[in-house]
């Protein structure tokens, strides 16, 4: 009996990702860069996060003709992201073989109310999360792989470092409770009562867990591998510094090896100027991407 | 015997298959350097995306010393993208044969199937993840699993032991306990 799409390969897949770093690449040159840079899989968007604040309006599912150019130039996984609640979307891409799809609040929503049902789909899904409630709905509704919300395109690591030190602190809580203890935190999480019984048994969640929103420098990357984070999202730290290449390769390197700093020092020397940042205060509450979808 | 077993530790599946070897009563160490190759009875190298393992591994300087261990009959095991390196003659030459990688697709097509491994009495479950397969195999390599349609999945070298799929991601010990028992022990035994 053969299946396809089931929980262990689509959870599977994520798992294969550990430790490796994930690219926003907005063409089939930059795909090849960060696939030559040692990149575990691409992101392919029309507009890194940084230049989707930059335009304003409303930001959409990328050109399928882009997305079908980047998977052709690159043997490593593609990766592409749907508006929230987007269906339609998310189908269009399953259709066209992504071999990820990324439910993202860095896209426009599409619906304030309701996320897609991913457990109905054979590719699997990764989505953003600020706390462990959020984790688990997003699990709860069959995301494969979870990532922290950050605030995209900042290139400021401050709100993705207080999403993970978040989830794995009220992990820790949910691990060292008492059983008769679950079924009040699942109320004041506001997460399926299993899923929370599971990370208690488990020690842990049941799929993997990245960084994404702000990681701007390889000490960024190593930063949040050592606060528990099981691999890296960059989105527009990448090609919006420098010197993308050695900015790409940097990170990656970083990331294998997040407690050597040493070689950490050593790759991080010449890089050139990094992404310009924002600072978080500045931003007025609808700019606020990890607010959306929640 | 006491048996130490580094798993290489760059990118890809590490923590599952450290907590196989310690299921297997033997000890794990995670190998990210030159320096923790030293000392080790066998090594697993896990799945990932082959392309970053290898880079990786040349950034390390660990492939060419890796390659020499392999070629002296050190004992190693491969899944998924372990294999893609051990097949390749550019990577670690570890297995004659030839692997084509991706090799059913892309991620859509990643499936979970039983499989018949040749000498074993009960079928083994396979996950396959955008996995490669060998398209033929040549001596001193034997298939150990071959699909209906050929393609081999799982094969043996002396000493080197490969999948496509990802025995770390189940709860089945078989292929561990097989590479550590019936691989590194006898080895490690005819040593001392």
């Amino acid at each position: 009996m053969t299946q396809t799409g089931t929980t262990a390969v689509k959870r599977g897949m994520a798992q294969m990702q550990k430790g490796g770093v994930i690219m926003d690449v907005a063409n089939v040159e930059q795909a090849k860069i960060a696939e030559k840079a040692g990149a575990v899989a691409v992101m392919a968007l029309e507009r890194v996060p940084s230049d989707i604040r930059a335009a304003g309006g409303v930001a959409r599912m990328s050109d399928p003709a882009m997305i079908k150019a980047i998977m052709d130039a690159v043997t490593i996984p593609v990766m592409a992201k749907v508006r929230i609640g987007h269906i339609a979307e998310a189908r269009i891409l399953e259709a066209i073989d992504v071999d990820y799809i990324d439910e993202s609040e860095v896209l426009t929503p599409a619906d304030d109310n309701y996320h897609i049902n991913k457990t109905d789909y054979k590719v699997p899904f990764v989505c953003g999360c600020r706390n462990l409630g959020e984790a688990l709905r997003r699990i709860g509704e069959g995301a494969s792989m979870l990532r922290t919300k950050g605030e995209p395109g900042t290139g400021n690591i401050i709100e993705a470092v207080r999403h993970m030190e978040k989830v794995n602190e009220q992990i820790n809580h949910v691990v060292s409770a008492d059983p008769d203890q679950l079924m009040t935190i699942s109320r004041d999480l506001r997460a399926p009562y299993d899923l929370v019984k599971q990370v208690h048994d488990l020690g842990k969640l049941p799929v993997v867990n990245f960084a994404a929103g702000g990681v701007a420098t390889p000490a960024d990357a190593a930063l949040m591998m050592n606060l528990g984070a099981d691999g890296i999202f960059v989105g527009s730290g990448i090609f919006h510094s420098e010197n993308p290449a050695k900015f790409a390769k940097a990170i990656v390197t970083a990331t294998a090896h997040p407690t050597d700093y040493a070689l950490i020092a050593k790759v991080s020397e010449n890089l050139g100027k990094p992404m310009k940042g924002i600072d978080i205060s500045t931003l007025t509450d609808d700019q606020k991407m990890a607010d959306r979808g929640i | 015997m006491h048996v130490i077993i580094g798993v290489l530790a760059l990118q890809g599946a590490v923590s599952e298959h450290i907590k196989m070897v310690t299921d297997c009563g033997a000890t794990p160490r995670p190998v990210k350097t030159k320096a923790d190759l030293q000392d080790l009875d066998g090594l697993i190298i896990p799945g990932g995306e082959s392309t970053t393992i290898r880079k990786l591994l040349v950034r390390e300087q660990l492939l060419e010393p890796l390659k020499a261990l392999v070629q002296q009959g050190f004992p190693v095991f491969g899944t998924c993208a372990g294999l893609v390196l051990l097949a390749q003659s550019e990577s670690l030459a570890g297995l004659n044969g030839t692997v084509v990688r991706n090799g059913f697709g892309r991620q859509r097509e990643s499936f979970e199937t039983e499989l018949t491994v040749k000498g074993w009495s009960k079928p083994y479950h396979g996950i396959f993840i955008r996995a490669p397969y060998l398209s033929e195999v040549q001596q001193p390599a034997k298939a150990l699993v071959t699909l209906a349609d050929g393609r081999i999945v799982a094969a043996q070298q002396n000493h080197v032991l490969v999948t496509s799929f990802h025995p770390e991601l189940t709860d089945d010990t078989r292929f561990h306990q097989y590479f550590i028992d019936q691989i590194v022990r006898p080895l490690k035994t005819q040593a001392s």
